[in-house]
């Protein structure tokens, strides 16, 4: 099973790869997964009005999981904060051809999607 | 006209030097190149001598047969027993289920119970399973840190229904050696027969079954720079004489043991990969222990959070297993494509399973995953050291940058205190 071009890609050229400040009210975390699992997800987004205007991520895991989070980022930026929450991990299956053992990593990537954005509301109802 | 066969019974020039590759290969312990030299011995036997070993009545038969007969003495050579031992077989699965199966069906009358380590390859893991399905009862020894048995372990673990003892020489895996001589020993007194899984460690490794206490032994062609989908089963035939129920049958072949026409070129290739091992295993255990030894090092000094799995100074020559704290093992394969290796991370076997041997070793499961298999052998040179180590320190620094939890270590945060989030 080689990999395919695009995961290789995600790997070779990480979008949005790094970190945002955790601090701002501005950002919501998610983090997922667990190291003896072999999968771990950190996805932030920053938000204004509404709008997801940056996103950074860092991934302990397989390359499926470094493209799964990388592509999760590139496509969740310019998306409202309900059209993100409703990206499907199917759709990054496909985007990416991952075979059935790997689907699992566009699971995770869902999850940290979805983890960040509940974190950056829970962030505004608490001020 | 058939041609005379020429015996190679003269001394073999030295280990060929293979030419130069973008790839670097470092999975011996998957299996290994067969040598060109074993190449040459076995091409005969496809064109000329193809005859089936068992025709007695012509000389395509008879040279086989010659060919094979020849093949028994290098291995039996090898492994210092009789030819009239040896058993060929399709490779090491065949022959450890031989062993395993063979012996349990012949002597269930006599007892149900066997004894194994924890960190045993599938081939015997798996067939020991089945039995304990069907009403054995089998003991996995523990392994420390180290993966290494107490032999004492064993001596404890023996009953009066104890019939079978199967210890896997070195680990594939993580390269540790067992004491098979104390347990051998051991096994002896009680006189239990006792089997060892020697499929890796032939090439640089002495084994003397009678010295040892040996009674079978399990060997592959593939993974001692022969080819593959041939292998030997050494079966002791005195003090005491061990009895085998066959696997396969069809036939009267190989003492009434495995039947089945025998594979010669293959068989003749076992045989001249035997020789080889024979003659140069001293020379290879050294030069490759150098090879790995200077790896280990660049590795260990070249990054923080470095862990080798496997024992110190009991361990294979080539074999350098390894954790990149904080990295995962298949991202960072991918991150050093050109480096053919492998890794004990769930990530990379088809049943998301992380690697047994390596849980078996109590170490903290994060450093499954994050485990990189290296296996040098005897092809690998100076210049594959170099390569391989500045792939692989660049990768792991990397994917070091683009990890949360090497973020996390970076910060002071303490990994264990978390509450992770997942199913």
């Amino acid at each position: 099973m080689a990999y395919t071009d695009k995961v290789i890609d995600h790997f070779e050229n990480p979008r949005n790869m790094g970190s945002l400040d955790k601090e701002s009210t501005e950002v919501g975390t998610g983090i997922v997964g667990a190291p003896e699992c072999g999968d771990v997800m950190k996805l932030q987004i920053q938000v204004e009005e509404g709008r997801i205007v940056d996103a950074k991520f860092k991934t302990f895991g397989c390359g499926s999981a470094i493209a799964s989070s990388s592509l999760a980022t590139e496509w969740v930026k310019g998306m409202t904060l309900e059209e993100a929450d409703s990206l499907k991990n199917t759709d990054i299956v496909e985007e990416l051809s991952l075979p059935p053992v790997k689907i699992h990593c566009s699971v995770l990537a869902e999850e940290a999607i979805k983890s960040a954005i509940e974190d950056y509301q829970s962030k505004q109802s608490s001020d | 006209m058939l041609e005379s066969i020429s015996m190679t019974n003269e001394a073999s020039e030295e280990t060929p030097s293979l030419e130069a590759n973008s790839l670097v290969y470092m999975d011996n312990y998957s299996t290994t190149r067969t040598d060109p030299r074993v190449l040459d011995a076995m091409l005969p036997y496809f064109s000329m001598h193809y005859g089936n070993a068992h025709s007695r009545s012509h000389s395509y038969g008879w040279a086989a047969e010659k060919g094979v007969d020849t093949a028994r003495e290098q291995v039996a050579a090898l492994i210092n027993c009789k030819p009239s031992d040896v058993i060929f077989t399709s490779g090491g699965t065949e022959s450890c289920n031989l062993a395993v199966k063979g012996v349990s069906q012949m002597y269930a009358e006599k007892g149900r119970h066997i004894i194994t380590t924890a960190v045993e390859h599938r081939s015997v893991m798996d067939p020991l399973r089945a039995l304990e399905r069907g009403g054995f009862d089998i003991t996995y020894l523990p392994v420390d840190t180290t993966g290494t048995v107490d032999p004492q372990s064993l001596k404890d673990a023996i009953r009066e229904d104890t019939i079978f003892v199967s210890v896997i020489f070195a680990s594939n895996e993580i390269g540790t050696v067992q004491d098979v001589s104390a347990m051998g020993a051991i096994c002896k007194e009680a006189g239990v027969i006792f089997h060892v899984d020697a499929c890796v460690g032939l090439d640089t490794e002495t084994i003397d079954v009678d010295a040892m206490g040996i009674d079978l032994l399990s060997i592959s062609g593939h993974k001692m720079y022969g080819p593959m989908g041939v292998g030997a089963l050494f079966v002791r035939r005195r003090r005491p004489r061990v009895r085998l129920s066959p696997q396969l049958e069809g036939g009267s072949q190989e003492r009434g043991m495995r039947h089945g026409s025998l594979n010669v070129p293959g068989i003749v290739g076992l045989g001249k990969a035997a020789q080889l091992c024979l003659e140069q295993r001293t020379a290879d255990r050294e030069r490759i222990r150098s090879l790995r030894d200077r790896m280990e090092t660049a590795f260990t000094e070249g990054l923080e959070e470095v862990y080798v799995n496997g024992h110190p100074t009991s361990r294979l020559p080539g074999s350098l297993n390894v954790s990149f704290n904080y990295v995962e093992g298949e991202s960072l394969m991918m991150g050093m494509s050109s480096v053919a290796v492998s890794s004990g991370s769930a990530c990379t076997s088809s049943t998301l399973e992380p690697s047994h041997v390596m849980k078996a070793l109590g170490v903290d499961e994060e450093l499954v995953h994050t485990s990189i298999r290296f296996s040098l052998g005897r092809f690998s040179t100076d210049e594959e050291v170099d390569r391989a180590v500045e792939q692989c320190l660049q990768a792991a620094r990397k994917l070091r940058e683009m990890s949360p939890l090497w973020e996390m270590f970076k910060e002071g945060i303490d990994l264990a205190s978390i509450e992770w989030k997942h199913d």
